[in-house]
């Protein structure tokens, strides 16, 4: 069993209007330190395989399904889990 | 939420457990009595939701008897999910109003779209296929933070909603007043149109049948939901809220249509939505109606969460579900229906004829309760009422008259005012095209819809002025229905019948309860003269916040009938050198205006007199006109008086007027808002026909190619001049540049 | 001529392009639900608007695995008209029959309203009945129309012609007030703006009718030629 965290953000250089809504409004409250924000989202699989290409298969529905490769880079954490 | 030990029937006697579900001494001694024993803790749930005034309208329903609620086109009345009305040609139009205002102070993105999501259920439910949405929304002033983000945040939750699920937003109103700050009003109102042979009923018919449960899963969302609505909002509230219910407007798009399928099959016996109060009211509504019972198998519920409760899964308000009774032995044909759009259907229980809810949980039976109790033998209360010391001193106060020096910055200033300003800000977001009916978008006086494949169009509108029903609930709401009536008129309608949305303060206050009780007789008043019959609604009782208590807000839904396209009319002038007309002479009415708020910062004294019988002539005579072809453009003078609608009928049309006012009281021509008149405008080869249909109309001037807004006085000097395009700027960037503003 | 209207679940537009086509141009129309695996049979090939799959993952990114797909792909790679309309454009993105994403609007709000867009190519087989830089006013209403592509796209597209209209003025952030593109063999167009939606004056505009006439014109001359 793993659990899997999958991040999703849109690629540097690509306008990201909820970001620069976000990095404005920080401004606002003063926080005029904040450069930059940037907003992905987080998925988190839990996954019942014992495959040693856990890995792989990962990166498959990544690429696939998950995200967005035209606009959008990703990563992921895979954690071994004892299935309960 | 959940509870580990449930107490047991001595102990929620004896510990007063039924006082927290809100259940009074007297009602759990009456619950007691009907049982013939002390009720377990999941009955006394049963009882304490059905008997809510959310579900039962135990403070309300002698006053809602008074209404009209039968006429000859009445195809179904108030006591369903929602009234129908006949509209010809085997054809009928469906439609409800409902609120929900707790949730949205609460969270309102999600409290606005469930809102949005629960009406359209209602309507789907009767077998209807929803063709629109409208909204009634009431804030704060927009000046405030939290305002801003209650209304940015409700719009949004309305957009997110109905657009995803392709129901067009076409129309509706916005009021802001401070007496709503702590308690907003949203109200969704949802309009369907259903072929006479697709009627259905919300009935457990049929001893044997089974019961179907379709669409999400129960979790512990919104339990106690209809409990929570019927009480005050307070600091305590936030904290005992129910988990907020979360709106799955796909889910329910999928629900839409595997119904309107599962209508047209004839295993179908009964449908109703699980609203508020979830599958308790569901099953013993439709057992109730039905004159039958039910029995359900608990386990067998589609559960979201782990070791829920019986009284957790009959009180979930979760969204998107709804209960099914299908003919024994025709169940798989369902179920297989339901599958194609990927939804589980799942029998849950079967019709019996003890007229009792019987539910079983993990094999054993833990609730019995009969279904009339539930349904139908609610308490009812005839509150104490008495007449506010408020509208004692506003009656003895003397006519209020402004004092104004500046007429044409008082007419800019009035076009900025939120109430009045255009709502573009809010609609640009409303997706009120899907499905290419609209035939007037929102930002008119009515929303029309054609109907394909006919001739005809129907028109629709939510109006409530509750600055008047605060100043004089009995004219106040007679006013409300006046004024939806005469923007149906306006689109070309004839009008058809009314839902009725009732947002007031706590009844158990006597002078809560008399706004209560002299506005429904002045609703009831108006409904019957108009000839339109209420076909149902909603009652919100206990808005307020900090003993605040919002303006009694009954918002009226309408719905009318165009029978031929041609008829569509528009407030907007629709070409340089047709005649304007007024029709209804102007009195000296500002109390409750737009004006008085203005500069006063408050309202008070008497609302406009008001003559209903007048009011019904004028709108047959307008109609009238427009039938016959006479009529380019109509317009109804509402909040702000004539300067203001005058503007608003050159707005978006490249067009200007040119006006004459004869009388020497122009404070009150311009900015009076004394009801039941009209701006038109009428083609020249039109006049002579026009001016006989409505003989009283008094021809002031002509729309202009010139964009300007000019006004002469009886002597033909030019009294105020501006133009259009800054009046329309000024009207149009008005809520925008509130919001962005920061205080 | 013989279009499919194909129903994803969310689809929601589904209807006013099969009238449209069926009341307004007059041509053969069906619905295809999403699980059906053949478009064999029809001429042209219609993705209408909505929220498909409640357009939770990214719009259009769940669609684009419908069995019909498949199929569509077929069609198109045969050279058969293909239009995607707002949600139907961005599952011809996810899809990869068209170049480039689509991002939330600028102003992070769904956007209804009629816009002026300009006609960029009239020699496309959707917009040979305009003419070259018309003004036509066809309605948007949409959360995320805000069109990307990198620069090496952005040549590609305009050496090709690809860019078919453009929006008067930028309501979403567009890239280059992109409103819609085709593919480089020209048969493929995906675009925010809903013609379907401009095909009667009774609801305010019929230039999108024009679109639709375009695409049987051109089927029309070329059945000629080839019967």
């Amino acid at each position: 069993m793993f659990k899997v965290k999958v991040y999703t953000t849109l690629k540097a250089g690509v306008l990201d209007p909820q970001g620069s809504a976000v990095t404005n409004s920080l401004h606002h409250l003063g926080y005029e330190g904040v450069e930059d924000v940037r907003i992905g989202k987080v998925m988190t699989l839990t996954i019942n395989s014992t495959e040693d290409k856990i890995e792989e298969l990962v990166k498959e529905m990544c690429e696939k399904l998950l995200a967005n490769p035209v606009i959008e880079d990703y990563r992921y954490e895979i954690e071994e889990v004892v299935a309960q | 939420m959940q509870l580990l030990h449930e107490p047991s029937p001595e102990q929620i006697k004896d510990l007063r457990v039924y006082a927290e579900m809100g259940v009074t001494d007297e009602e759990f001694a009456l619950v007691e009595n009907i049982m013939g024993r002390l009720p377990n803790y999941t009955e006394l749930g049963l009882f304490s939701v059905m008997w809510s005034e959310h579900c039962s309208y135990k403070n309300s329903k002698v006053l809602l008897k008074k209404f009209p609620t039968t006429g000859e086109k009445v195809l179904q009345g108030p006591g369903e999910g929602a009234g129908i009305i006949d509209i010809g040609d085997d054809q009928a139009v469906v439609f409800k109003i409902e609120s929900h205002n707790h949730p949205s102070a609460i969270e309102p993105y999600q409290g606005a779209a469930t809102g949005v999501g629960g009406i359209i259920r209602d309507i789907f439910s009767m077998g209807a296929r929803p063709v629109a949405i409208l909204n009634s929304l009431r804030f704060g002033e927009l000046t405030k933070p939290r305002v801003k983000f209650l209304f940015e945040e409700v719009v949004a939750g309305i957009a997110g909603y109905g657009n995803c699920i392709g129901i067009p937003t076409v129309g509706g109103e916005i009021q802001f007043d401070p007496c709503y700050e702590g308690n907003p009003l949203v109200n969704a109102m949802c309009v369907g149109l259903i072929d006479h042979k697709d009627i259905q009923k919300g009935q457990a018919k049929g001893v044997g049948n089974s019961v179907i449960y379709v669409g999400a899963s129960t979790g512990r969302d919104g339990i106690h939901g209809a409990t929570f609505a019927s009480e005050e909002l307070s600091e305590a509230s936030e904290a005992k809220r129910p988990a907020v219910q979360v709106g799955d407007p796909f889910m329910e798009k999928l629900l839409l249509e595997a119904c309107l399928e599962v209508v047209k099959n004839d295993a179908l016996i009964g449908i109703q939505d699980m609203g508020a109060a979830g599958l308790t009211s569901s099953s013993a509504e439709m057992a109730s109606k039905a004159g039958s019972g039910i029995e359900m198998d608990l386990d067998k519920v589609p559960q979201r969460e782990k070791g829920m409760t019986a009284y957790e899964m009959m009180l979930s308000e979760s969204q998107e579900r709804m209960l099914l009774v299908v003919k024994a032995g025709r169940e798989q044909e369902i179920i297989d229906l339901f599958e194609r759009w990927d939804l589980h259907a799942t029998v849950v229980g079967k019709v019996t004829d003890d007229k009792k809810l019987r539910l079983l949980h993990k094999g054993e039976v833990v609730a019995d309760v009969p279904v009339d109790a539930l349904a139908e033998d609610a308490p009812v209360y005839h509150k104490p009422s008495a007449e506010p010391a408020y509208y004692r001193e506003f009656q003895q106060q003397p006519s209020y008259r402004p004092n104004v020096t500046d007429m044409k910055e008082t007419l800019k200033e009035l076009l900025k005012q939120p109430t009045i300003a255009s709502k573009e800000w809010v609609y640009d977001q409303y997706d009120y095209m899907v499905r290419t009916n609209t035939v007037v978008s929102p930002g008119s006086d009515a929303a029309v819809l054609r109907i394909r494949g006919t001739e005809k169009a129907i028109a629709m509108t939510t109006d409530c002025n509750s600055r008047y029903l605060y100043l004089d609930p009995y004219i106040g709401g007679q006013l409300a229905i006046a004024e939806a009536s005469r923007n149906l008129v306006c689109s070309g309608a004839k009008p058809l019948g009314v839902t009725d949305c009732l947002n007031y303060g706590n009844p158990e206050r006597p002078e809560i309860f008399w706004q209560l009780e002299k506005s429904t007789d002045g609703l009831s008043e108006a409904c019957r003269v108009l000839e339109t019959p209420v076909i149902g609604g909603n009652v919100s009782l206990y808005n307020e916040r900090s003993g605040v208590a919002v303006y009694p807000t009954p918002v009226i839904g309408m719905v009318g009938l165009i029978d031929h396209v041609d008829h569509i009319t528009r407030q907007q002038f629709q070409q340089a050198g047709d005649a304007i007309y007024v029709l209804g002479e102007t009195g000296e009415d500002f109390g409750g205006s737009e004006l008085q708020k203005m500069i006063e910062g408050s309202i008070f004294g008497q609302p406009p007199t008001f003559d209903i019988e007048v009011e019904k002539e004028r709108q047959e005579q307008v109609l009238n006109a427009i039938q016959a072809g006479t009529v380019s453009s109509a317009h109804d003078l509402a909040e702000g008086g004539f300067l203001v609608a005058l503007a608003e009928c050159t707005f978006g049309t490249g067009l200007g007027a040119s006006v004459h006012v004869n009388g020497q009281d122009h404070l009150s021509e311009f900015f009076s808002e004394t009801p039941s008149r009209y701006v038109l405008s009428v083609s020249k080869e039109n006049r002579s026909h026009f001016e006989k249909l409505v003989p009283k109309a008094v021809c002031i001037g002509e729309v202009t190619e010139e964009p300007v807004v000019k006004v002469h006085n009886s002597e033909g000097h030019i009294i105020l001049e501006e133009q259009v395009t800054i009046l329309e700027d000024t009207w149009r960037g008005a809520i925008s540049c509130l919001l962005k503003s920061k205080v | 001529m013989r279009f499919a209207v194909i129903v994803f679940p969310g689809s929601n537009c589904d209807l006013d392009m099969y009238h449209a086509v069926k009341d307004e141009l007059g041509a053969d129309v069906e619905y295809v639900w999403h699980d059906e695996t053949s478009l064999d049979g029809f001429d042209g090939v219609l993705l209408p608007g909505g929220f498909s799959y409640g357009d939770y993952l990214r719009t259009g990114a769940i669609a684009r695995f419908s069995p019909v797909m498949k199929a569509v792909i077929k069609a198109a790679e045969s050279g058969k008209p293909v239009l995607g309309v707002c949600n139907g454009f961005q599952i011809l993105l996810e899809a990869g029959l068209l170049p480039g994403a689509m991002r939330r609007n600028q102003n992070l709000k769904f956007i209804c309203r009629p816009v002026s867009l300009i006609v960029e190519n009239n020699g496309t087989i959707f917009s040979n009945g305009y003419e070259l830089g018309q003004d036509i006013t066809v309605p948007v209403a949409h959360g995320e129309g805000n069109y990307y592509c990198d620069e090496v796209t952005l040549e590609q597209l305009k050496e090709n012609n690809q860019i078919v209209f453009t929006y008067k003025e930028n309501i979403n952030g567009s890239v280059e007030r992109i409103a819609g593109i085709t593919n480089k063999a020209g048969n493929v167009l995906g675009m925010m703006p809903h013609p379907e939606r401009a095909v009667d004056s009774l609801l305010g505009s019929n230039d999108g009718l024009t679109l639709f006439k375009s695409i049987l014109t051109h089927w029309r001359e070329r059945h000629a030629i080839t019967s």
